[in-house]
């Protein structure tokens, strides 16, 4: 029996189309928009101004408090403006923008590809080092690494789990990661794991990804912490609560961050990324991003620099199928839906999806059947019908007694429901209201 | 047999007697001492429970104006003026003086004014479409038209009109409770004083960027160019973050920014026609 | 940009599932009980399920269209599933007019005056039934036994001719017969085959259970509901058959008879009616199963799972307040 998170769990088609596309390097933009905000937390604070000339790999933001992170450049070439761009929700952000010429590097990157497996440092430097290269969680969350491995006061780390599940419908990102750079990665890892202290780490790789376990089993056999935990197919098990839950079967409190239960949960991107960072001194500039879709012609992992535009990766990759609904960025059950191409690619960017637009539009909604079915597939334990309802009314004070703080917006609940009804637009709604209200508690 | 019937009609009253006399020390025993006023009060109240007046429902608000000495801070909108004055002379205290207000839509972002760039479609709720993204427009400050406002007015004042895609207050149902100011989340909706005749004049535009930026995603949008500003003769008109504001308490409904505001986001609302109509190139 | 893209909050797939398309592999999982009832009855079924179904049918549509004012809900099929349960739970000799009326009951009176699809507190076609069962106690307990029927059963003597095997176990052993001596006259095989009398939707068991297995297949319920009432009533009348065998009946036969299977399978997990967490269904499950059996045991009638069902779809409401599901990361 292949182990798995025990609350409910969907399993949406996988269409892992981009699935044997090796990782392919996308050549140099013209431009880039590199945006001071790419984490959760504080934005960065730019250092740079009109007219700066810039290297690859130089600072051009400094972090701007402790939950926030380092930015820096991807390219080389000459910042045009330090302002207003606009989001691929179409909202006006501050960003560095730079014009690209040629690709000189900062000096002291080590642009080797030669593997280097020896690492002196000791756990404090490695932790500020890996702030100081702007490392943030690469699965999507975009928590800022040095964050998480900052463990708190009388809490202990025991387990490390890499997160290698990339649950998520049609992306491939994490999956060409391990395949073409596991090496690398379980360097990373190991350096993680001395970051930590911790006694075991556990890559956890849903079996989906066969290909993937036996080319990791095989690197990491001379690493004897470490152990491959292949999982069962189920959405969302990359969720941090989800993926404790299922590899060393501990449920996180409510309330609570996985270190509460010794756990600290690491995506392998972020491990490949602690890796170059640590033992190459190159910050984190450039990412694996998945394009797919089913019309899309060349549906491809590209190895992108941050700031490039979205637009460009689809052009690369065949140019906008006719008929194109929607694009996601991210994958179908978390992603955000853009409405501007011309956005850049930030640290957080797994994927970009492109949907036709017949499978674009949701169906129209009915009423609730009371088919209990979001509730048997939230893997939260949560009545989703009854959030919704909730929220809908504005009975804020219920729907926080109703635990809506710990929905973890995996989209179960929508995916499943017979109704077609936007549970999860109300309780991703509610629960942002209930948050605000406990925030002013404090 | 009749034996039986007299025994059940006996046996019943005598229960009922008791119950009835137990009901009555009990609720002698437990009865809580309420001003009779509230209760007055309460019922020159317009019984809306809107929450307006920033009590919990009319009762609260009768409770709280029955207890306080001063009541002039206390207003409820609904009922207004008149509805203040009766409960003042009532309870012996003197009356706040308010002006009726009004809500008003700042945008006028209409389908023709301001093209959409995407669909939404989502829940319909201007909450979750504006934590989600910009809007369907390029404009990231217009009214969503998707009805937040109209869900929680208790008078019926507000509708979404079809054509425009915004949202529309009847002023003569809208009793300026502030609900729907509450309830929109790009706060587009303001109060303001109903002014003589319902005669009103302001910016219907919030946009805070830069004017190219605004004017590219709306037509009527507000530019800050400032001629308005300096156009006004009493000083009722101020720019703040790009986007023009009429102070309502200064404005003389002169109406000649209307006429000076280059992008026509300047509006007049209840005037008679303009007697001269001077063609405009 | 050169097309408006469409934006809408995560997710950005969903599942297959649909109300109409859950609704109609409930009636696919009915077809082989209809089957079994078709060939056993004849054509009169087929008639009485179609009145049924017609009538159902219509009468929310007309109430929807003239009532309510509201938009067309029939394509849901849950209108023609009411129907089809209905008409399933009762006898095979009943008059016409008698199945309109109980249909203008279930959906008139026990749905649409709710609000209609998914706003009714009670089963609608359990109501439509226990209002006929109420209001005409005669028409709806005679069973005439098909010919066919008749002739598996009892032969030569007949004795239960007319009577379900539960009324007539009831009879017998109110009139001081015990049960070794009534054994000889029941057959489990016949009733797991549906040659019984009964409600004529209720009496193919095997068929009954081959649509369960339909229905968990497709995952259009779960398993808790129909087990834990079977469970329950296993335990409860075992517990009485091993205190005093020649009294009581033996749990095989109280769960082949009496439309325990289409009540447990098909009218207890009404998704409108039953409870939302799998702690509830258990509950709900138990309770409809203790109650059928004290009103089998103790009770007036001989059947008892309607009234059961009916009494546990009021305490739903209850045990969606109380009973909560198991939550992640909360300490039970």
């Amino acid at each position: 029996m292949l182990k798995s998170f025990r609350l409910g769990g969907i399993h949406p088609p996988e269409n892992k189309i981009s699935r044997g596309a090796a990782i392919e390097q996308l050549p140099l933009p013209e431009s880039v928009v590199i945006p001071i905000s790419q984490h959760i937390g504080a934005p960065a604070v730019a250092i740079v101004a009109k007219g700066d000339s810039v290297v690859v790999g130089q600072l051009i933001a400094k972090a701007g408090g402790f939950v926030s992170s380092n930015i820096h450049s991807s390219v080389s070439g000459v910042v045009t403006a330090v302002g207003d761009f606009v989001d691929a929700s179409g909202l006006r952000r501050v960003g560095v923008i730079i014009k690209v010429e040629g690709d000189t590097w900062l000096e002291g990157i080590d642009r080797d590809s030669s593997l280097n497996k020896i690492c002196d440092l000791e756990p404090k430097e490695i932790v500020s080092k890996i702030a100081a290269m702007g490392i943030v969680g690469m699965g999507g969350a975009t928590f800022p690494t040095q964050v998480k491995l900052s463990i708190p006061e009388g809490k202990k780390a025991v387990y490390l789990i890499i997160n290698g599940v990339e649950c998520e419908p049609y992306l491939t990102a994490d999956h060409r990661v391990m395949l073409e750079r596991a090496e690398e990665m379980v360097v990373g890892i190991s350096i993680l794991a001395k970051a930590l202290g911790v006694v075991r780490t556990y890559i956890g790789v849903e079996n989906n990804k066969p290909d993937a376990i036996a080319h990791i089993s095989k690197v990491i056999a001379e690493y004897p912490n470490i152990d491959i935990i292949p999982l069962k197919v189920k959405y969302p098990q990359g969720g941090e609560k989800q993926l404790i839950d299922a590899v060393v079967a501990l449920e996180v409190p409510s309330g609570a961050i996985p270190i509460e239960v010794g756990a600290v949960v690491q995506n392998v991107g972020t491990a490949l990324a602690i890796y170059e960072a640590v033992q190459k001194n190159k910050p984190l500039i450039e990412r694996v991003v998945t394009v797919t879709g089913k019309k899309l012609e060349k549906p491809s992992n590209l190895m992108v620099r941050v700031g490039t535009s979205i637009d460009s990766l689809i052009t690369y990759c065949g140019g906008l199928p006719e008929n194109s609904g929607k694009v996601i960025g991210g994958g179908p059950m978390m992603g955000r839906a853009m409405c501007n191409l011309s956005a850049p690619v930030t640290k957080g960017t797994s994927g970009v999806l492109i949907m036709p637009s017949e499978e674009s539009l949701r169906r129209s909604s009915s009423v609730c059947i009371k088919c209990a079915k979001c509730v048997g597939v939230c893997p939260m334990g949560l009545e989703p019908y009854l959030l919704y309802k909730l929220a809908d009314l504005g009975r804020l004070a219920d729907t926080e007694e109703h635990k809506v703080t710990d929905c973890i917006e995996c989209g179960s609940c929508s995916f499943t429901c017979p109704a077609s009804l936007p549970l999860l637009d109300m309780i991703k709604l509610g629960k942002n209201e209930v948050m605000k209200i406990i925030r002013t508690r404090k | 047999m009749s034996s039986i019937l007299l025994f059940t009609i006996i046996t019943l009253s005598t229960l009922g007697v008791l119950a009835a006399v137990i009901l009555y020390f009990v609720a002698q025993k437990f009865k809580v001492y309420e001003d009779p006023r509230i209760d007055t009060t309460e019922g020159m109240l317009p019984g809306a429970n809107c929450g307006g007046c920033g009590f919990p429902g009319c009762r609260g608000f009768a409770d709280a104006l029955v207890k306080e000495d001063d009541i002039s801070a206390l207003f409820c909108p609904v009922g207004g003026g008149e509805t203040m004055n009766s409960i003042a002379s009532f309870l012996g205290k003197s009356a706040p003086e308010k002006e009726p207000m009004v809500a008003v839509v700042r945008c006028n972002g209409t389908c023709d004014n301001t093209p959409k760039v995407n669909q939404f479609d989502g829940a319909t709720s201007c909450a979750v479409s504006s934590t989600l993204y910009g809007g369907e427009s390029g404009c990231n400050y217009g009214c969503l038209g998707m009805g937040d406002c109209v869900k929680v007015c208790n008078f019926g004042a507000l509708r979404i009109n079809s054509e425009s895609g915004l949202a529309e207050v009847d002023e003569d149902k809208c009793t300026g409770c502030g609900a729907c100011i509450k309830a929109c989340p790009k706060m587009v909706i303001e109060l303001r004083k109903k002014g003589p005749k319902s005669r009103k004049v302001y910016v219907s535009c919030i946009n805070k960027d830069k004017g190219a930026v605004a004017r590219k995603s709306c037509k009527v949008a507000c530019i800050a160019c400032s001629k308005c500003v300096k156009v006004c003769a009493f000083d009722a008109i101020k720019i703040e973050n790009n986007v023009a504001y009429i102070d309502y308490n200064k404005c003389r409904l002169c109406r000649k920014c209307v006429l000076e505001c280059p992008t026509n986001a300047i509006v007049e609302v209840n005037f008679p026609p303009r007697k001269v109509v001077e063609p405009t190139i | 940009m050169s097309n408006k893209f469409i934006v809408s909050p995560s997710p950005h797939v969903f599942g297959k599932d649909t109300t109409s398309k859950l609704m109609r592999d409930v009636l696919i999982a009915l077809l082989p009980a209809f089957v079994v009832t078709v060939v056993i009855y004849g054509m009169q079924a087929l008639v009485l399920t179609g009145v049924a179904v017609v009538s159902c049918v219509l009468f929310e549509y007309l109430i929807q269209k003239f009532l309510l004012k509201g938009s067309n809900t029939i394509n849901d099929y849950s209108a023609i599933l009411t129907g089809v349960l209905l008409a399933f739970n009762l006898p095979i000799g009943i008059p016409i007019w008698m199945v309109v009326l109980g249909s203008l009951v279930s959906i008139g009176i026990a749905k649409m005056s709710f609000g209609g699809l998914g706003r009714n507190p009670f089963n609608p076609a359990l109501v439509g039934r226990v209002f006929l069962l109420l209001s005409f106690p005669v028409q709806m307990t005679m069973f005439d036994a098909p010919d066919m029927v008749r002739d598996a059963l009892y032969g030569a003597t007949d004795a239960m001719s007319g009577a379900t095997p539960l009324a007539y176990v009831k009879d017998a052993l109110k009139n001081g017969c015990s049960v070794s001596e009534i054994m000889p006259n029941i057959s489990y095989q016949n009733m797991l085959l549906g040659i019984k009398s009964g409600s004529f939707g209720e009496i193919g068991a095997l068929a009954l259970i081959l649509g369960f297995v339909y229905l968990l297949v497709r995952k259009v319920i779960t398993w808790h509901i129909p087990l834990f009432i079977v469970g329950s009533m296993t335990l409860f009348t075992g517990a009485l058959w091993f205190f005093n065998p020649e009294q009581y009946m033996d749990p095989i036969f109280h769960i082949l008879t009496g439309g325990v299977l289409l009540g447990a399978i098909f009218m207890a997990t009404d998704y409108v009616t039953s409870p939302m967490s799998k702690r509830g269904m258990m509950i709900y499950g138990v309770g409809i199963g203790v109650i059928t059996i004290l009103i089998r045991v103790w009770g007036a009638y001989p059947e008892g799972i309607s009234f059961a069902i009916l009494i546990m779809n009021a305490v739903v409401p209850i045990l969606n307040k109380y009973v909560k599901p198991a939550r992640f990361g909360v300490s039970k």
